[in-house]
């Protein structure tokens, strides 16, 4: 037996110093399986069938002709699947979206909500014989589009209110010496992580098990036992490596219709989805149309802010995409109004997905503000300097370190943004017409509780449990660097393992909050059991476990306004004869905290903000109103950023410190993304005098305003 | 004639022969993920859409999702899981690693295989879709962050890490080339 | 998918004849499109031929000084292959715009030719259709048609084809060989797709159970001076909203001669012969190309969501052909 001791001459710090991926040579080599690729023995494989209508109810299933053909075993549908049970609460306390309660009863609330699922030997028997099952529907009127007129448009609270108001709108308004009133909108957008969902279930030794692709064993753990009434410690979700999540990856229709059909088989089932049924099963996010308003004074101070937000839902769950929510973080005005509605329609239930809220609603701010630069005739840096806010504009609370300035001065110096002639139009490169933009980002910095335990070896290392997932952020590395400096010994020595429910309570990788959660806990342990080696005892061979939960240190925290900062800018080359617009360069410079892992860190911005370019220039989902499902429903039909649309982008960081805060990091997940349609659009105007408040910002809306704008007289 | 819908089929797949019976409907992707437990290639669109399940065909880059295995015979299938000499790794998969060119991973064996063939078709002198003149006469082209990110376009990475990206495949094309170029390189 | 035979032919006389009259069923060649649509239940065919292996895949000089290329040369060895990219360095140019590289390395030329329609309704087989069921209707008409076609369609019709090779093709009078089991034949290009009419189902012109052996491109000095341009929805890997090949020959400011084409605007690729007539023997200038652009659209019949196009191909006619001309006075 040795005695370790975890260091009282502490080697470097590894937080802070770039580390490559602790599996990076397993997903280099493609030895990283991910869920849909464990080896099971005796698996079988399900393949969902989707309605083909958007509204009914089913008629029949003609499911003998189909048990029938070779190979296959089973189908589940609303009379054979076993019943479960949707009365219950779950993460943050939400109702189940009953969209994954699968097979309970013949009602079809939205075009491709699954109605069976046929399980055979191999996949491409179930394939064959899902797409030949008849399943008849009586058929009843639909509707699926966003109209602002809708009469059934209601206020919905999400995470935060609905509606926040103070002050009188139009006394303001009409006192102002500038108005923007302008409507914006963004489209149906889908996550489409590259691994499609993916879960294997199967009964073992009386407990339930699923190998899942996930952004939370825990949060999947949870919703399953309630789904089956089943006992939380037996069911067991693995999920080590996750093919990207974006909010997609929580609890779906394919993991319940897996659980059904291995419980009724009695042997091992895995369901994947197909791209294509990701369209409707993955969730998305809303469309939204929002109206913004804003007064200033004549120095550009804000008088008056509203920000109103139309976002839909399904029938069967509410879900709200809080678009006017930034506003309430970002500036402050003498009559200050958000409001975020939704409208049920026959479409499946959108859910969260990278900056809800923040994405498309700093999208209509951050292009009014830009606006209301051009027309007070500031410069659009200076008027947001101007509006910073000195404590939290709706809530009162103190903001907790807001260094936006500090990244907008970083910003403007390497961008070069001094100098900047304000005026459209007037910079010209061959056929391009090039334009410069910017736009501020926030995003709420949150915790979740969490509980992690820690091993202390004799033969000198560790090993960290903890149900994190990494689902691309690099959490696994970060975690380990973390748990390396609270123990004062090198990186090496530590092992981490994640992406097990076993290992205990552990916040999701969402919301921007999972790495400063995970590592919260993670410290906490490793101080515990710091104390602990210090006593000098000897280390059994079993090794000395601590375990922490950080639900009470959470619960302590003053409160206050804790956001990361952003500030993004873009040069864009419009070419006004074919509608193409290029991005050029990109920076983006962020006050988020303490970085752990430079390396990652930069490349998680610099996603973000690729999605913000994708989500400016590309992503749009079209949903046919005749027949109430999305045209083109594959990767061909739906564009994200291919690798020619990013050009060289940057991004970097400035010491954001806070003191008050016992972990000092946030997330970065989501920062990345926010302000950069907005930036892009306003560069837009910049290069063309054209304002696009429509996403995306596609070649026939420039050629359209570029024709538009060649017959008015002054042009 | 006799109808078959199955057929015992030799696969090559780096360098061993594999030796199976499929369904004629089972893709080359499949057939390397779900019969012979190679899941290295990954399943992103199965449409030809995203490039996750790029594999080298005869040394060349395809889509194993639209290649069916029982046409797959008597090629030359290299998957991610053949690319490394042994411990070794290959030069593209050790600039991936070292400069974070992914995030989730998933793209990752697909975006690999990939940058071998680009570096490969590069080499050959193939112009592609950027280069300015693609008239022999005007030479081959240089292989410009413009011409890797054009070229790489296939290879869909929704986590955004393309400009980590192109710099691996960019520092992979260096060393690809050589000792000998690299020192001429520095020199 | 649906079960299927495969079989593997090795000379062209033996893919007919495995082939014969059947309906039901399919030469296989670089599969991009083929086992794509067998996904996703659009093609349903009972058994293939694969037809990767035939000896077609060879590009070689004709005695006149045109190219005759083979129906098997893949996508990616055309585009490379130097006499393509000296003689007709737009067909190089518009073969790398199409698709990714690795499916340009898989997909064969008679493949490209025969692709079938990107139509979000036409790859949805829960959706009516009348190109891929005769009679059932066209949702595009009154859904998502803002990619669809503003020349040549009908009100059974609006799908566009989505070859950028063939648009190349097709400005250089590109003729198609072939072979059936009575016998070979010859399609000029212009003859090869059928108008869309009432009959949105039937493609082409060629004989029931007939392979495509090859291409074969005329002698044509002014190819050497041509170019395509593409414009699509994001910057790589994407099929075009609108495109065009064109060669321009000019002597004194003065248009001899000039071949143009428009893709993504029609059920075929669509060769530009009323542009052409203005183009020839007017002055090289902005305002003639402007012209010849507006009397090639003057057919055009978009639709409430891409009237776009019209102004997009006329722009892009007067873009591209201004660069040859300033190209050609260097």
């Amino acid at each position: 037996m040795t005695t370790v001791v975890t260091g009282t001459t502490a080697p470097p710090r590894s937080v802070g110093t770039a580390h490559t991926r602790i599996e990076g040579r397993d997903k280099v080599t493609g030895a990283a399986r991910y869920a849909g690729e464990v080896p099971f023995a005796d698996l079988a494989h399900g393949w969902l069938v989707l309605s083909t209508v958007a509204r009914g109810r089913i008629r029949a299933i003609e499911s003998e002709a189909v048990l029938a053909m070779p190979g296959v075993l089973a189908v589940l549908d609303h009379r054979t699947a076993p019943r479960v049970n949707t009365d219950y609460s779950g993460l943050m306390g939400m109702r189940p979206d009953p969209t994954i309660a699968v097979f309970q009863h013949d009602r079809v609330p939205h075009l491709g909500w699954p109605v069976a699922l046929v399980v055979a030997e191999t996949s491409e028997q179930a394939r064959e014989a899902a797409e030949a099952l008849v399943v008849r529907y009586e058929e009843a009127p639909h509707h699926t589009g966003l109209d602002t007129d809708h009469p059934d448009a209601h206020a919905l609270d999400g995470v935060m209110p609905g509606v926040t108001g103070k002050g009188d709108l139009e006394a303001e308004l009409a006192a102002s010496a500038t108005v923007v009133d302008a409507e914006y909108t963004t489209p149906e957008e889908h996550h489409n992580p590259m691994e499609p969902h993916a879960a294997t279930a199967r009964w073992e030794d009386g407990r339930l098990e699923l190998v899942d692709s996930n952004q939370g064993a825990t949060w999947v753990t949870g919703e399953l036992a309630s789904l089956f009434s089943l006992d939380p410690g037996s069911v067991r979700v693995r999920s080590e490596h996750v093919g990207g999540g974006f909010g997609s990856k929580g609890i779906r229709a394919h993991q319940v219709a897996a659980v059904m059909a291995a419980t009724l088989l009695r042997r091992p089932v895995r369901v994947v989805m197909t791209r294509r049924q990701m369209f409707s099963l993955a969730g998305y996010r809303s469309p939204t149309a929002q109206r913004v308003r804003l007064g200033a004074d004549a120095r550009g101070r804000l008088r008056a802010l509203e920000h109103n937000s139309l976002s839909v839902t399904s029938t069967v769950h509410e879900y709200v995409e809080p678009a006017a929510d930034p506003a309430r973080v970002m500036y402050d005005a003498d009559a200050h109004h958000t409001a975020n509605r939704v409208i049920p329609l026959d479409v499946p239930s959108p859910t969260f997905m990278r900056a809800p809220g923040e994405a498309p609603g700093s999208f209509a701010l951050e292009s009014a503000m830009d606006e209301l630069a051009e027309r007070c005739g500031l410069d659009p840096i200076e008027l947001r300097l101007r509006n910073e806010p000195d404590q939290g504009p709706v809530s009162g609370l103190p903001f907790a370190g807001r260094n936006l300035p500090a990244c907008y001065r970083e910003g403007a110096r390497r961008f070069g943004w001094a100098g900047r002639d304000p005026r459209p139009g007037r910079r010209r490169d061959g056929r391009w017409l090039l334009g410069t933009g910017t736009a501020s980002a926030s995003f709420f910095a949150g915790a979740g509780p969490s509980t992690a335990t820690l091993t202390a070896h004799p033969d000198g290392t560790f090993t960290v449990r903890i149900a994190a997932a990494d689902i691309g952020t690099g959490a696994r590395t970060a975690i380990t660097l973390v748990a390396a400096d609270a123990l004062r010994v090198t990186p090496d020595r530590v092992r981490v393992r994640i992406g097990d429910s076993d290992f205990g309570p552990a916040m999701i990788a969402g919301g921007s909050m999972g790495t400063r959660s995970w590592s919260w806990a993670v410290t906490a342990a490793a101080d515990e059991l710091r104390d602990r080696l210090a006593l000098g005892s000897d280390i059994p061979a079993e090794g000395i476990t601590v375990r922490s939960d950080t639900a009470a240190a959470i619960g302590a925290l003053t409160p206050a306004e804790r956001h990361s900062y952003g500030a993004q800018f873009a040069e864009v080359a419009v070419d006004p004869a074919t509608g193409e617009v290029r991005v050029r360069r990109m920076l983006g410079i962020f006050a988020a905290g303490r970085i752990i892992n430079p390396l990652t860190a930069r490349n998680q911005f610099l996603g973000g903000m690729v999605w913000g370019l994708s989500m400016a220039l590309h992503e749009e989902a079209v949903r046919d109103r005749a027949f109430g499902g999305v045209v083109g429903a594959d990767l061909a039909g739906y564009h994200v950023a291919t690798n020619a649309d990013v050009p060289r982008i940057e991004a970097d960081w400035i010491e954001d410190h806070d003191p008050g805060d016992p972990v000092g990091i946030k997330g970065i997940g989501e920062i990345g993304i926010v302000g950069v349609a907005a930036a892009i659009a306003n560069a837009v105007w910049h290069a063309t005098g054209t304002r696009h408040r429509h996403l995306p910002i596609r070649p026939d809306r420039v050629l359209a305003a570029a024709t538009a704008d060649r017959g008015r007289p002054d042009a | 004639m006799a109808v078959s819908t199955s057929s015992v089929i030799t696969l090559n797949i780096n360098g061993e022969k594999h030796t199976l019976p499929v369904d004629h409907r089972t893709t080359l992707l499949d057939a390397l993920r779900e019969r012979l437990d190679m899941t290295g290639t990954k399943k992103g669109c199965d449409q030809g859409q995203c490039g996750a399940c790029t594999v080298l065909l005869d040394g060349r880059r395809a889509v194993s999702c639209l290649q069916l295995a029982v046409a797959a015979e008597n090629r030359e299938i290299t998957t991610i899981e053949g690319v490394a000499e042994g411990d070794r790794l290959h030069p593209v998969q050790q600039a991936f690693l070292d400069l974070d060119g992914y995030q989730c991973g998933y793209c990752t064996p697909g975006q690999i295989c990939s940058a071998i063939g680009v570096i490969e078709e590069h080499a050959a002198g193939w112009p592609s879709a950027v280069t300015g003149d693609v008239r022999p006469e005007a030479g081959p082209p240089e292989l410009t962050a413009e011409e890797i990110r054009e070229r790489m376009s296939g290879n869909l990475c929704r986590c955004g890490a393309y400009v980590a990206i192109v710099d691996a495949v960019a520092r992979a094309a260096g060393t690809a080339a050589g000792p000998a170029g690299t020192e001429e390189a520095a020199a | 998918m649906r079960e299927f035979d495969y079989q593997r032919a090795h000379d062209v006389a033996g893919a007919v004849a495995l082939l014969g009259a059947a309906l039901d069923t399919r030469y296989l060649g670089g599969g991009t499109n083929l086992v794509d649509l067998m996904k996703t239940g659009v093609e349903r065919p009972a058994r293939l031929v694969d037809i990767r292996e035939l000896p077609l895949d060879l590009v070689e000089s004709t005695p006149e000084g045109g190219l005759r290329i083979g129906a098997t040369v893949t996508n990616g060895d055309l585009a490379a292959h130097p006499e393509v990219r000296r003689r007709y360095p737009a067909l190089a140019q518009a073969v790398l715009a199409g698709a990714s590289g690795q499916l340009r390395n898989m997909a064969t030329v008679g493949g490209n030719l025969l692709q079938r329609t990107r139509c979000g309704y036409f790859t949805d087989v829960t959706r009516p259709c009348n190109k891929r069921v005769p009679g059932s209707g066209c949702p595009a008409i009154a859904g998502d048609h803002h990619n669809h076609a503003i020349l040549g369609a009908s009100e059974h019709c609006v799908a566009t084809h989505p070859s950028d090779m063939a648009v190349a093709l097709s400005a250089f009078d590109a003729v198609v060989r072939y072979e059936t089991g009575a016998g070979g034949g010859e399609l000029p290009l212009r003859d090869f797709y059928l108008p869309v009419g009432d009959t949105p189902h039937l493609e082409t012109a060629l004989p029931r159970g007939a392979l495509i052996t090859g291409v074969t491109l005329p002698p044509l000095p002014i190819a050497g001076h041509s170019r395509y341009r593409k414009v699509r929805e994001r910057a790589s890997y994407a099929f075009a909203i609108g495109s065009a090949a064109a060669a321009l020959d000019v002597h004194d400011g003065v248009v001899r001669d000039a071949r143009l084409a428009f893709g993504a605007v029609a059920s075929r690729p669509w060769r530009a012969t009323a542009a052409e007539r203005v183009l020839t023997g007017a002055p090289a200038t902005p305002e003639t190309f402007a012209a010849a652009a507006d009397a090639e659209l003057a057919a055009a019949r978009p639709l409430e969501h891409n009237a776009y196009k019209v102004t997009l191909l006329r722009n892009l006619t007067v873009a591209v052909l201004t660069e040859l001309a300033e190209e050609a006075a260097r």
